[in-house]
């Protein structure tokens, strides 16, 4: 109660901040010299910021490279806690028109709802960046008209994480290569372990039905929404269907049923409570996180069905910004291979730029707490097998979500069974549509 | 001396700075408070009326006004369940935190107004709650009720009792809401009935002694009907903050919709999630939070007439009562 007050507050000091950021891009003239997409158009002296989420890496001392490389411009940095906060934050200063960074990070989740509005995006084609990303992340930044409109950071190759003392509990193989073999296959080649690992050890396999699912819908073309038309199809398609079928089946037996990012999900990583998880490159970092006592976590070079990507984001330069083209500069240096393997080294955020993959920095790079693997080659074969870019229409955010909350009423709140869940998941979809 | 003057020569026709006297007599008190509703206007009319303009409307909240569409959001919104689901919540959980709140606030302000040692140092204590932030509230709160790992639950297990599913069961999940809550709300509330307890003139208390009455009985038919004012005050600051309830339902788990199944999706919530999350439509949410504001009107004049009756009735059975009068 009354946290009115705190709100109204809140909301104060945000347009306080959004006053000052506004008064800062109109305080500082427009570049006189004509555009060029040269690096560094003028010499004027001038700010341009940079508003990231979560951990992209970009440290002081990376961003202080390119004050020395252009001694003009100063880059400021900020950085939201989630991405979710920056998603309403694009959104709502997007549509007023201001307040906006020069430079803005998005996730590949929200990325589909923003092309929407391409045209509020600065157009970033440059030939310098052709064939600087995997096809299937330009592919996706690119508008109907041709534009590039966002330039690729990191991507989320999905292995499998997997602790080997468990394993062994349950007598499955704990070399990472075996394990490898052993989990290489379908979905049902997955799960059928999983089912093997239950019966002997009566514990579960993996941590949480959205999670695995989140892997299958990955693989998925078209899920939620047609890509020539746009129209909702996810209540109709037999492919979402089968999945939260064949999750919920499993999970049933399988499951932790802990609902991710929570606590005991978080504590499930240090006390062994599921023995294997899906795992993109930035979950290494959360799991050596979590678990900074484990000393068993291994990442086994297979994914079922192929190749899966969880995550990764993208820079854009909003339109509505007074140095576009310094800051489209900006964002093509911290693009570039270099730059993000430094980020990379620094955040364990993996590559989009195809250049890096045959890099031996990259490719030898090790993780510590996985044991000294060298991850950097594992999650390079993982990009390699993902064939599938799934569409993402404006819609997939909301129906995505959706979903999760109808795997979560199964498997964590157990308040439905997967019949009734599904028909609530039926109504919040026409909700949305 | 104007009035002496009046007196002995009648004056046929006001003078110019007389009249400019008579002006600043009139006019002047109200141009001293208008700066609070000039900023009323701007602040709070302007927003509540630009609100319902927005309801009625198509309103995205990237492409902004769309077409008119008269009812249809409210009508919209009265049929959605979802509604319904995150009304019953929002007065579940204002129920829970409101009442049990308002009976330990006055509980430990009446302790704290008896002779303590130390008096600053537990009056300042209760404080201690409300100078921490929501988030950070949130935060310790939603690690001691983890379903699984949590301590609410480890010490219920310890004592041979059941694990509570605090995230999968409604009334379980508003209970630890209003938990959070009350944990920072009550101290406030405290202080501002201590405030009003001390100022009760102690005659009272000490004519009531004498007449034998007890403390439970003092509290009862003296401090009780004396703070009917403040109790009054503070259940109508409770009924517009407590349907507004935002933070801690947000913050209860990690992802701020309101559980799978809706659990704890209060009407605030609502109103972000269909403003700003989902399809960012700012015409339902506009007429959500219309439906809110009336319903905290209704319930706050409910809640008035309640506690008006309640004080009444005590206070006709106070003896101080027919001397001197209550209310001040």
């Amino acid at each position: 109660m009354l946290s009115r007050r705190t709100t109204a507050a809140a909301i104060a000091g945000t347009a306080a901040v959004a006053l000052v950021l506004t008064g800062c891009a109109g305080g500082s003239s427009e570049p006189t010299s004509s555009p060029t997409s040269s690096s560094a158009p003028s010499d004027e002296k001038i700010t341009l910021t940079v508003a990231t989420f979560n951990n992209f890496g970009y440290t002081d001392e990376l961003l202080a490279q390119y004050t020395e490389l252009h001694p003009n411009i100063t880059v400021e940095h900020t950085i939201a806690a989630t991405s979710n906060d920056a998603r309403s934050n694009y959104f709502t200063k997007l549509g007023a028109g201001s307040g906006l960074a020069d430079v803005e990070a998005v996730e590949i989740d929200w990325f589909a709802e923003l092309m929407q509005y391409s045209d509020k995006l600065y157009d970033l084609s440059d030939p310098s960046v052709d064939g600087r990303w995997l096809d299937w992340k330009t592919a996706a930044a690119t508008d109907a008209d041709g534009r590039l409109v966002a330039y690729g950071t990191d991507i989320g190759p999905e292995g499998i994480c997997y602790r080997t003392d468990l394993f062994e509990a349950a007598g499955l193989p704990t070399d990472p290569d075996a394990v490898a073999e052993l989990l290489t296959g379908g979905w049902d080649t997955y799960f059928e372990v999983g089912a093997e690992y239950v019966a002997k050890t009566g514990k579960a396999w993996f941590d949480s039905a959205a999670a695995t699912y989140q892997g299958i819908v990955n693989q998925i073309d078209a899920a939620y929404e047609d890509p020539q038309t746009g129209a909702v199809i996810a209540t109709e398609n037999p492919e979402v269907r089968e999945a939260y079928d064949t999750v919920l089946e499993a999970s049933a037996t399988q499951s932790a049923h802990l609902s991710q990012w929570s606590p005991d999900w978080a504590a499930g990583q240090a006390n062994g409570d599921y023995a294997t998880m899906l795992c993109p490159g930035w979950m290494l970092g959360v799991i050596s996180g979590n678990a900074p006592d484990v000393t068993t976590w291994r990442v086994a070079d297979a994914f079922p069905g192929g190749g899966g990507n969880w995550g990764g984001s993208y820079l854009t330069v909003p339109a509505q910004g007074a140095h576009l083209e310094e800051a489209k500069a900006l964002a093509n240096w911290l693009t570039s291979p270099e730059v993000q393997l430094q980020a990379f080294l620094e955040a364990g955020t993996f590559p989009s730029q195809v250049a890096l993959y045959t890099d031996d920095a990259l490719l030898d790079a090790t993780n510590e707490f996985f044991g000294n693997q060298a991850v950097g080659g594992i999650f390079a074969n993982r990009a390699d097998a993902v064939t599938v870019a799934p569409f993402k229409g404006p819609k997939y955010f909301a129906i995505n979500d959706a979903m999760v909350q109808a795997l979560g009423r199964v498997d964590i709140d157990k308040t439905d069974d997967a019949e009734s869940s599904w028909a609530k998941f039926v109504s919040d979809v026409q909700a949305i549509g | 001396m104007a009035r002496t003057m009046t007196g002995e020569r009648p004056v046929r026709r006001l003078g110019f700075t007389q009249k400019m006297n008579r002006w600043d007599v009139k006019v002047s008190p109200y141009l001293y408070i208008s700066p609070f509703f000039i900023l009323f206007i701007i602040t709070g009319l302007f927003p509540l009326l630009y609100t319902a303009y927005v309801s009625m409307h198509e309103w995205s909240l990237i492409g902004g006004q769309g077409d008119f569409v008269g009812v249809d959001n409210f009508a919209f919104t009265l049929a959605n369940p979802i509604f319904w689901t995150a009304l019953r919540n929002t007065i579940s959980i204002f129920l829970l935190s409101s009442i049990p709140q308002l009976i330990i606030a006055i509980t430990i302000a009446a302790v704290l107004d008896t002779n303590l040692r130390a008096k600053t140092f537990w009056r300042m204590g209760v404080l201690v709650p409300y100078v921490l932030t929501p988030v950070a509230v949130s935060l310790l709160f939603s690690f001691m009720y983890a379903d699984q790992l949590g301590v609410v639950n480890n010490l219920l297990t310890t004592i041979g009792l059941p694990a509570v599913p605090w995230h999968s069961d409604s009334f379980a999940s508003h209970v630890a809401i209003a938990s959070m809550v009350n944990y920072r709300w009550t101290g406030y509330n405290t202080l501002i009935f201590l405030a009003a307890m001390q100022a009760i003139p102690r005659d009272y208390h000490e004519a009531a002694m004498i007449d034998g009455a007890g403390p439970v009985r003092r509290f009862f038919s003296i401090t009780i009907p004396s703070l009917r004012p403040t109790i009054i005050f503070v259940a109508l600051t409770s009924t517009i903050g407590g349907l507004q309830i935002f933070d801690e339902p947000t913050l209860y788990d990690q992802y701020g919709r309101g559980g799978n199944d809706k659990q704890w999706l209060t009407l605030t919530m609502l109103i972000q999630n269909t403003g700003w999350r989902e399809n960012g439509n700012f015409g339902r949410a506009a007429a959500i939070a219309w439906l809110l504001f009336v319903i905290i009107v209704v319930i706050a004049l409910i809640n008035f007439a309640i506690t008006r009756t309640i004080s009444r009735v005590d206070a006709t059975r106070m003896p101080g009562a027919k001397k001197k009068g209550v209310a001040r």
